[in-house]
């Protein structure tokens, strides 16, 4: 199973990153955040996996398949760098991952056999809202406020021009 | 269900996902596609936090809730990056990096 998830990955992965329609670019990416969650599942944090479906894969494809119907044809290619451009990422990203890779298997990692901690929902919403060891409250507090910045931001950034005249004019 | 599966072989794909992410942001013009390239890595990263979590530390869930913010950080971005690449489109009529080359018009 987890090999069939890690060809999932890899090879819709490079499709993303190579599609010329952007439309299919965006579907592969779903695949590839489905596959993710599948990872997520085989190591047994089913809340994750569910987190990970719901916003990733049900949210952020969703607004980005929308911004794209919103910008572009359908049927428009998108432009692609030129093959020296290309031909250099390459080189440089595998470089950059022959690297890192030589670097993971010469560190050995001792795998842990403590008892694994339990992740059901109960668990995971015990720890947001607890302080004090094991509990996460002040970055659940942080990633709230930094929720409501960006959605603010989302708006005020994506309004028209218009609106904004119109709204001093009443004030 | 992870027994006989080796750490390394899930820092090798979160690797490759990695750099295939780069590869797409260098090579792509269009600022959604970037944008598509940006979540690859952000996704990357998160498998290793949560693997790094269930093989050396799993009596504790700090890469579990880690990737949990890394996933709200990454909604909210995705969700001004999204506005600001609507407001460049309705501005300069195209999204492709090579056109968009003044900050105000």
């Amino acid at each position: 199973m987890f090999f069939f998830l890690a060809l999932m990955i890899l090879v819709f992965s490079v499709l993303t990153v190579t599609s010329r329609k952007i439309l299919r670019a965006a579907v592969y990416l779903l695949f590839v955040l489905i596959s993710t969650a599948g990872i997520y599942f085989l190591l047994e944090y089913t809340f994750l996996a569910a987190v990970q479906l719901t916003v990733y894969a049900g949210g952020i494809v969703v607004l980005i398949i929308f911004s794209i119907l919103l910008t572009s044809h359908i049927s428009e290619r998108t432009v692609v760098a030129g093959w020296k451009q290309g031909v250099l990422s390459a080189l440089a990203t595998g470089a950059g991952a022959l690297f890192t890779l030589l670097t993971i298997y010469r560190f050995t990692f001792t795998p842990s056999s403590a008892p694994t901690a339990t992740s059901t929902v109960t668990d995971v919403g015990t720890a947001l809202v607890s302080t004090g060891h094991n509990g996460f409250a002040l970055p659940f507090e942080v990633v709230s406020v930094l929720l409501l910045a960006a959605m603010i931001g989302a708006i005020i950034v994506a309004r028209r021009e218009n609106d904004n005249k119109t709204e001093n004019k009443q004030n | 269900m992870t027994e006989g599966i080796p750490l390394y072989y899930f820092l090798v794909v979160s690797t490759l996902m990695f750099f295939i992410g780069i590869f797409g942001f260098l090579t792509r013009k269009n600022l959604i596609t970037m944008l598509m390239s940006i979540e690859l890595i952000l996704n990357s990263v998160n498998i290793n936090f949560v693997v790094f979590n269930k093989y050396l530390y799993p009596q504790n869930l700090q890469g579990h809730f880690f990737s949990l913010i890394v996933i709200a950080v990454a909604a909210a971005e995705a969700a001004v990056g999204i506005a600001i690449i609507i407001n460049i489109y309705r501005n300069f009529r195209s999204i492709e990096v090579d056109r968009v080359d003044q900050m105000k018009n």
